[in-house]
């Protein structure tokens, strides 16, 4: 959801902002002082909390397809809030990525490596008392 | 032109995020699970610990890489052309990576999953 929603202020912002010329490269950095630039930026770092937060206990393979159901957000939001055209194709893209998902989300989120799990279970027994 | 800087921009977010998600997640691998480390010892020492990683560091750096590649990219070409294209490349992109680098079992359901997701990004670029 953060993920979308910063993505589409971004795009917003830098709608306003323009094109940036590779020869005035200088000029993405006070794009980033737009509102919408910056509302964006804010949205992205929160999305990035908790997507760090999810790879610490599972697979990269399990959390960014688990991730995708943000773009079937950003196509509602292109679609309804910055009023770009959602096709049928696009509305198969949606069923697509959502059937990626459930695909993925049935099975276990962690390939286990070996050891660390004895410490794991001290952990969760020393967590439990606090 | 136009077209082409877009598309150049999408290749590099791609190859940047990819690199930048290995690491990332091998390092968050390497802190361990941050809710029981947040319990036991406090969010203080999460974020030391997780800032002090190395590989977070240079993961950062790459996602910075891709974020203003997103940034050109954006300003080139349409949000819903360019996000579900670099992504649909990532996603590819990382299912390898995380096989080869991080050594994850990437099983059947999980390189379906990623074809599904990865078509369904390239289909809502279309």
């Amino acid at each position: 959801m953060f993920a979308s929603a910063g993505d589409a202020l971004l795009s917003h912002g830098m709608k306003q902002t323009g094109n940036i010329s590779l020869h005035h490269l200088q000029s993405v950095i006070f794009a980033m002082a737009n509102p919408w630039v910056a509302a964006g930026i804010v949205l992205l770092l929160a999305f990035f909390a908790a997507y760090t937060s999810a790879l610490s206990w599972a697979d990269l393979t399990y959390v960014l397809p688990a991730t995708s159901l943000g773009y079937v957000v950003l196509a509602l939001v292109a679609r309804f809030a910055l009023h770009e055209q959602v096709s049928p194709m696009r509305w198969a893209g949606i069923a697509l990525i959502t059937g990626g998902v459930g695909f993925v989300a049935g099975g276990p989120a962690l390939t286990e490596h070996e050891p660390a799990h004895a410490e794991e279970h001290e952990t969760v027994s020393s967590g439990a008392e606090l | 032109m136009k077209h082409l800087y877009t598309w150049s921009a999408i290749v590099v977010i791609a190859l940047a995020s990819v690199v930048g998600d290995v690491l990332i997640s091998h390092a968050m691998k390497q802190v361990g699970d941050v809710g029981l480390l947040r319990r036991r010892a406090g969010l203080w020492t999460v974020v030391t610990r997780v800032l002090g990683n190395r590989n977070f560091v240079l993961g950062v750096g790459a996602m910075a890489v891709a974020f203003f590649s997103l940034l050109f990219a954006l300003s080139w070409g349409d949000v819903s052309l360019v996000g579900p294209a670099a992504a649909s490349l990532t996603f590819i992109g990382n299912a390898f990576a995380a096989k080869i680098f991080l050594h994850e079992r990437v099983d059947r359901r999980r390189w379906i999953a990623a074809l599904l997701v990865a078509g369904g990004v390239a289909l809502l670029a279309g």
